[in-house]
């Protein structure tokens, strides 16, 4: 599967002769951007190439959300850049809008979608607001709709709500919307457009990623360049034909993407070399921390998982498989059809019992994928979402001991090395890999029993992954069991002891030792695919023990 | 519990002069407010019968305030606490003066139908799920509608004097006890706000309602116990108007809303920014009490009180936004 799309990459590459002297779409030259006396950016230059898809990389905090907020006129830089579109030099500050005039659209990583309103709103947003004659041919906008869909070969319904789409769906959604605006801009102007996409592929099972890697070449075929960040390595060398990667607020390099290796390009991430993990040894007899039977979700489909102590058990699946809900149904954090748990020592209790306050005093604790709406709260400080679960503690001679509580959440802040360590911040103050260590902190404080994880890493700098890795395998072997849902083959592969692979709602294959690679659970994961119709037998013979 | 951090570990943060002076500006513009006063009244505006008396006669109000930011800092509107007022006075009035029941009974009478119309609104809002908004304007005129065949729309005067004594004929310090009870209730609800675990879980619910719940708090008890206190409180409030009026007006009861949400609001942008907290709100209540009593000791008609709240609302919460520059509000 990732031969044939890496084939397809090179051939809708840039990197033929002349195309390197092609007037550049996009020409960032010594721009620099101060806040305070913080320097976000310094003597930043960079060139995106007409047809090219241009990877911009680097760690939460290196400069690549202020150089995306200049480009879309939220921020204005400090005096002394320059910026170029197809070789005419534009005024800077940007005005907020003015890259729609130019030809540039964003793709962010919430996507920017209305998820109340249908695929047809949200696709024809901008027309529907500005329609010209004051009224709006419905039939004219729903058949453009259909054939924006249609170009990428999307069967949604244009009058389903967006809230009712897969994560996928809303992905592709976005960026046909943002192609759509680059076309249009390309129609007054004649020259190409720019579609910048921030991190979009975190929520994304590997099928999805290749979907909309497929949209990205044919936006790329068409002439037009795309700027691709992201935090996946694999996925950045698999996509782009250049990448600039930024450290510190300066770039740290630029390297064409099919002479560079995957070392080369973390190294100049991080500024470090990381050490490959050690695959860690197989423990054969570990005594059972918990058996759950016969659980049922809104997709998942009377599963049995057993979780030894101390093991970290990973779980994925292609999109639908209902891998997702494991850890929010053990928490009780979500409607469940049937299941039990037993925890060894205890009684068998059915699991629709559970709400999220007597799983938090089994000792269970859930990190839930969704950090800004389901975990944390940004406008409140550090130190209340630290200690949310039990504030109660706290509360001694009738008062709540704030200093007590700080001082508590520097130490534990300093442990998992958050920065800046000030608990008085608010969590939005914090980038998106501090905020997590913030959340991971706040359950690992607890000691858990059963720490339940979704997504632990999404939109998490590739340095801060390994501080949360080190963590969790140290918190594991103090004994604590591990249940990780992730779309992330890579990070499965990396944490796990054991990792579930589910389909159409039940588990299909079961990998552990030598199998157990990024690529090994890809490919299971695509293997359950044609081997979901016989799922329905295989799976409780090949979870038994 | 660890001793591995010394107080002094934990870095100094440098102190953010826009962040204090948007923390006392309200007060600021309020002693401005006094002084301006003071200047274009210079016999009669600055002396402590007329402060004393508008610190009694805003007592309603400012409970009435406090009542609104409970709900609202758990996410909830309760736009009925002017119809729960006039709604207890009025009661306290038709069962003390045409029932002629005693007035403790006719007290705890009043309380209980409060905690019944929080219950009635915890029914719809949280296990029916309608909007806050909209159940909590669906029962204001209810209610108003229920005080005018209660009371066949008059004002009914001669209330047990001891209700009057308690709430303005006893004086400390020269200023009726009605202001006490208000200050009594900002201290109880600024402890239960910044220094007990009920107030961070109230927080949480209003600002992140799935982040509270997946961390054990019981929402939707939360939710409950926070319109069940505004309705408490709005009966309170009801009682002190009974009390400050000595009577019980089927209308003008609701007059309060306004400036009371007003209050919540306006309170929100100070002390604690960003934040609607108790004493903001009772700083804001006078605040506007202020301007009030003194545009209408220089004759200036009645209909500027109404611009004279509206537009210090507006524009206290916009300064208050500027400040911030870009920075997403954190209200509501």
């Amino acid at each position: 599967m990732s031969t044939v799309s890496a084939s397809v990459s090179s051939g809708t590459g840039t990197n033929r002769p002349g195309a390197r002297t092609a007037l550049p779409v996009l020409s960032v030259s010594h721009l620099s951007k101060s806040f305070g006396g913080a320097r976000a950016l310094h003597d930043v230059s960079f060139k995106v190439l007409p047809g090219e898809v241009h990877g911009l990389l680097g760690k939460n905090g290196s400069g690549k959300s202020t150089l995306v907020k200049i480009l879309a006129g939220f921020h204005a830089p400090d005096a002394g850049g320059t910026l170029e579109f197809n070789g005419e030099a534009v005024s800077l500050p940007l005005k907020p809008g003015d890259y729609r005039r130019l030809g540039m659209s964003f793709v962010h990583q919430n996507l920017g979608l209305v998820p109340s309103l249908t695929v047809l709103e949200n696709l024809r947003l901008v027309q529907l607001t500005t329609a010209r004659g004051g009224y709006i041919n419905w039939g004219a906008e729903r058949a453009a709709a259909r054939a924006a869909l249609a170009r990428f070969d999307l069967a949604f319904d244009p009058d389903q709500r967006v809230d009712k789409l897969t994560p996928v769906e809303r992905a592709l959604l976005a960026i046909v919307r943002a192609f759509e605006e680059i076309e249009a801009a390309r129609a007054l102007t004649g020259k190409p457009g720019l579609v910048l996409l921030d991190e979009p592929t975190p929520f994304l099972p590997s099928e999805g990623v290749a979907k909309l890697f497929g949209l990205v070449r044919s936006i790329a075929a068409l002439g037009s360049s795309v700027i691709f960040i992201s935090h996946d390595i694999d996925e950045v060398m698999e996509i782009t034909d250049h990448v600039t990667v930024l450290r510190d607020g300066e770039v740290a390099g630029e390297l064409v993407t099919a002479e560079a290796t995957r070392a080369q390009i973390v190294e100049m991430i991080v500024g470090r070399h990381i050490a490959p993990s050690v695959p860690r040894a197989v423990v054969a007899d570990r005594p059972v921390f918990a058996e759950v039977r016969n659980l049922s979700g809104k997709l998942l489909d009377a599963s049995d998982i057993t979780i030894g102590r101390g093991e970290i058990v990973g779980l994925t699946g292609l999109i639908g498989s209902g891998y997702e809900e494991v850890p929010y149904l053990l928490f009780g954090a979500r409607p469940c059809r049937s299941g039990d748990i037993q925890i060894a020592g205890e009684a068998k209790l059915p699991i629709s019992g559970m709400t999220p306050r007597s799983a938090i005093d089994r000792g269970f604790a859930l990190l839930p994928g969704d950090r800004q709406g389901a975990s944390g709260v940004d406008s409140l400080p550090i130190v209340d979402n630290m200690f949310l679960p039990d504030v109660s503690r706290f509360f001694r001679g009738g008062l709540m001991q704030n200093r007590t509580m700080v001082r508590e959440a520097h130490a534990l802040g300093a442990a998992f090395e958050v920065r800046p360590n000030d608990p008085g911040l608010k969590l939005s103050a914090l980038s998106g890999g501090n905020a997590q260590k913030v959340l991971i902190a706040r359950w690992m404080n607890r000691s858990p029993t059963l720490l339940l994880l979704d997504e632990p890493t999404q939109g998490v700098d590739v340095g801060t992954r390994e501080q949360i890795f080190a963590a969790l395998r140290k918190a594991a072997a103090d004994g604590m069991s591990v249940i990780c849902a992730s779309s992330d083959a890579e990070q499965l592969a990396e944490i796990c002891d054991r990792v579930l692979v589910f389909a159409k709602g039940r588990i299909c294959n079961e990998i552990t030792g030598a199998g157990l690679s990024k690529d090994g659970i890809a490919e299971a994961c695509y293997a359950s695919v044609s081997l979901s119709g016989a799922a329905h037998t295989t799976s409780p013979a090949s979870v038994a023990s | 519990m660890t001793d591995i951090s010394k107080p002094a570990a934990v870095p100094a943060t440098p102190i953010n002069y826009t962040r204090l002076f948007e923390r006392v500006a309200l007060l600021i513009v309020w002693a401005l407010l006094i002084g301006l006063f003071t200047l274009l009244l210079p016999r009669s505006f600055l002396n402590w019968g007329n402060f004393s008396i508008m610190f009694a006669s805003y007592a309603p109000a400012a409970l009435l305030a406090l009542a609104i930011i409970v709900p609202l800092t758990a996410g909830d509107y309760d736009l009925s606490v002017g119809a729960t007022l006039t709604l207890t006075a009025s009661l306290i009035a038709v069962l003390n003066v045409w029932y002629h029941l005693p007035l403790g009974l006719v007290l705890v009478i009043a309380l209980g139908v409060s905690v019944i119309i929080g219950l009635v609104h915890g029914l719809f809002i949280i296990y029916f799920r309608v909007p806050s908004l909209v159940v909590t304007l669906g029962t204001t005129s209810v209610m108003s509608g229920i005080v005018q065949w209660m009371t066949n729309s008059s004002t009914i005067g001669g209330i047990d004097k001891a209700l009057i004594n308690a709430v303005v004929g006893t004086r400390f310090l020269g200023i009726p006890l009605a202001f006490y009870y208000a200050l009594v209730a900002a201290v109880i609800m600024w402890y239960v706000f910044d220094y007990t675990p009920l107030g961070r879980r109230l927080l949480f619910v209003g600002r992140g309602r799935e982040v509270a719940r997946l961390n054990g708090i019981a929402v939707n008890r939360v939710r409950l116990g926070a319109l069940l206190m505004s309705a408490v409180l709005s009966a309170c409030a009801g009682i002190l108007y009974a009390g400050v009026l000595g009577s019980a007006d089927p209308y003008s009861g609701l007059n309060y809303l306004l400036p009371a949400f007003a209050a919540a609001f306006l309170g929100a942008t100070t002390l604690q920014p960003g934040r609607f907290n108790p004493w903001g709100a009772i700083v804001a209540v006078y605040f506007l009490a202020t301007g009030i009593t003194g545009l209408s000791m220089m004759g200036i008609p009645l209909w500027v009180t109404n611009v004279f709240n509206g537009g210090a609302l507006v524009l206290a919460v916009t300064i208050s936004q500027i400040t911030r520059g870009r920075e997403a509000s954190d209200i509501g």
